[in-house]
């Protein structure tokens, strides 16, 4: 019993962390028909600067941790709209070639990160409450997993609270719907564009300090080993919808985490499985629109 | 008034991946009234509008109000008064109709009580999704979206496409309420609506203009109406 509930639980928290990265993928494609291959970029340059921050800090409080989670958050969204203001903005249109860039910028990037930080692991500290764990009916339970499950919580409830109730959100809405109705009245898409970007790396800038807890260490791979599940979760939630965003990360973490545990760590090969299944029998994914 | 055109298209081309859809269209519409512009199913009609918008590829000069407008970005076009009302509606199912209407808002104050009077039956359904809507409230909504606005002219898809007679009269009706306001290019296939709203009337055909000229004079001629538009009587309110 107590180790059914540790799978689950710890499913659901590695979802949250899929989730963070996800989000943003499933928004700029669904706006923008854009799959960003720099996603990851994103979000281990929020984790090397969270861990920059942190470490000139006092690496293992909650006043630290919590600032490098803004600066995460903060540098991911700045680089994600520069991105797409530099690179995606003026290949408008040209999705093979919008792709091809995020591809070509998420190699470099991991480049980059290794001429700067090297190759190599850099281990972290997490404030000591981060690395005990809670007995939840006899299982006893990483404590990192509740933050990453709040912190997924706080970012779709904020997400569902600015797509319907902001200007932007409605903007972002009525475009992933129809795009060129938006500008047929008077509204510059490409505004948006830039804020879905921001967002999504915002989300991805956070879930790199997240993950840099998770694991215990940042590397400059941190961000490409997390985004293929990311890309597997998008597009079996339904691409563009952040609600099966939602619930494609939860399926596929705890899927992958009961095959790791009770199938002799096959998880990865499930969550492949899982992929091919949905693509067959609902091509769309679980809540995407059919093209 | 002054009765310069408000709208001017000269020496308009457009291309839909590579195709050529609209060759050498020139015209203008005059500041008041409704200018329709007819012809068979596929001759250019919705790809001229597109091309005016911005939303195709195209050459050649489109002027707005005595400004040319071909250089601009479909949104600073619309931006400078260019109302659009789709072919198909083309409304944001999934957004109630309320924010349908918000998002169409570009001025301080938009003309709810224009459109709460020419549609009333939107005014109970706010919160209602638009996809729920029925073909004829859509459209309404397609045309309230444009009418909150101080346009200069507007750009209407044949807005009676697929709809009950019923409804095609209250489109007719709104759509002859909104001319009094502001100019209307009116895209139309049921000549009992032409023949009820417009003034002057373009005629294209192989993606040319090939006649231009008052709507009724040109829907009386029955030889005109059967080489232009394929039909062979303009009276009978069929669709061409």
């Amino acid at each position: 019993m107590s180790t059914l509930v540790l799978v689950l639980i710890t499913g659901a928290g590695l979802g949250a962390l899929y989730f963070l990265v996800a989000s943003g993928l499933s928004l700029i494609y669904g706006l923008m028909h854009v799959l960003n291959f720099a996603h990851g970029a994103f979000l281990t340059l929020g984790a090397f600067i969270g861990w920059e921050v942190a470490r000139r800090l006092d690496t293992a409080t909650w006043s630290t941790f919590f600032v490098s989670i803004l600066v995460g958050g903060a540098v991911g969204a700045a680089f994600a709209a520069l991105t797409e203001l530099a690179l995606i903005r003026p290949l408008y249109e040209r999705h093979i070639e919008q792709v091809l860039v995020t591809v070509g910028l998420a190699f470099a990037a991991v480049a980059l990160y290794q001429g700067i930080w090297g190759s190599d692991p850099i281990y972290i500290d997490s404030p000591p409450w981060m690395l005990q764990t809670t007995d939840v009916l006899g299982a006893l339970v990483p404590n990192t997993y509740w933050v990453l499950m709040l912190a997924a919580t706080a970012l779709l409830a904020s997400l569902v609270i600015f797509l319907r109730f902001t200007r932007y959100g409605t903007i972002i809405r009525a475009g992933v719907e129809n795009r060129w109705m938006v500008t047929a009245l008077g509204i510059d898409v490409r505004r948006a564009f830039t804020v879905v970007f921001a967002i999504g790396g915002s989300a991805a800038g956070v879930g790199g300090v997240l993950a840099g807890h998770y694991t215990g260490y940042v590397s400059a791979y941190l961000g490409s080993s997390l985004l293929i599940f990311a890309f597997i979760i998008t597009v079996i939630g339904g691409l563009g919808s952040l609600t099966g965003a939602a619930i494609a990360s939860v399926l596929v973490a705890v899927l992958q985490q009961f095959a790791n545990y009770y199938l002799g760590g096959t998880g990865d090969i499930i969550v492949v499985v899982l992929l091919a299944v949905v693509l067959l029998a609902r091509p769309a994914g679980l809540l995407g629109r059919a093209s | 008034m002054s009765n310069e055109p408000v709208l001017t298209v000269e020496a308009l081309h457009a291309s839909i991946a590579g195709q050529q859809v609209v060759e050498d269209v020139s015209f203008s519409v005059p500041p008041t009234g409704i200018t329709a512009l007819l012809g068979r199913n596929g001759v250019g009609k919705t790809s001229t509008l597109r091309a005016i918008l911005g939303l195709i590829s195209r050459t050649g000069a489109i002027t707005l109000a005595g400004e040319r407008i071909d250089g601009m970005r479909t949104h600073r076009i619309v931006q400078r008064g260019l109302g659009y009302v789709p072919e198909d509606r083309e409304v944001f199912s999934k957004l109630t109709v309320a924010e349908n209407l918000t998002l169409a808002v570009r001025q301080k104050s938009p003309r709810y009580e224009l459109v709460d009077s020419l549609f009333p039956d939107l005014v109970a359904r706010r919160s209602q999704a638009a996809g729920t809507l029925s073909g004829g409230q859509q459209q309404m909504v397609s045309l309230a979206r444009a009418l909150l606005n101080d346009n200069t002219i507007l750009l209407v898809d044949e807005p009676t496409k697929g709809l009950a007679p019923k409804l095609v009269a209250d489109v007719t009706v709104a759509l002859e309420e909104a001319s009094h306001l502001v100019p209307i290019l009116l895209v139309e296939q049921n000549l009992e609506v032409v023949k009820k709203l417009a003034g002057g009337a373009i005629v294209l055909s192989g993606g040319r203009v090939v006649h231009t000229g008052v709507a009724t004079e040109i829907l009386a001629d029955e030889a005109l109406t059967h080489r232009l538009l394929g039909v062979g009587s303009a009276t009978g309110g069929a669709a061409i």
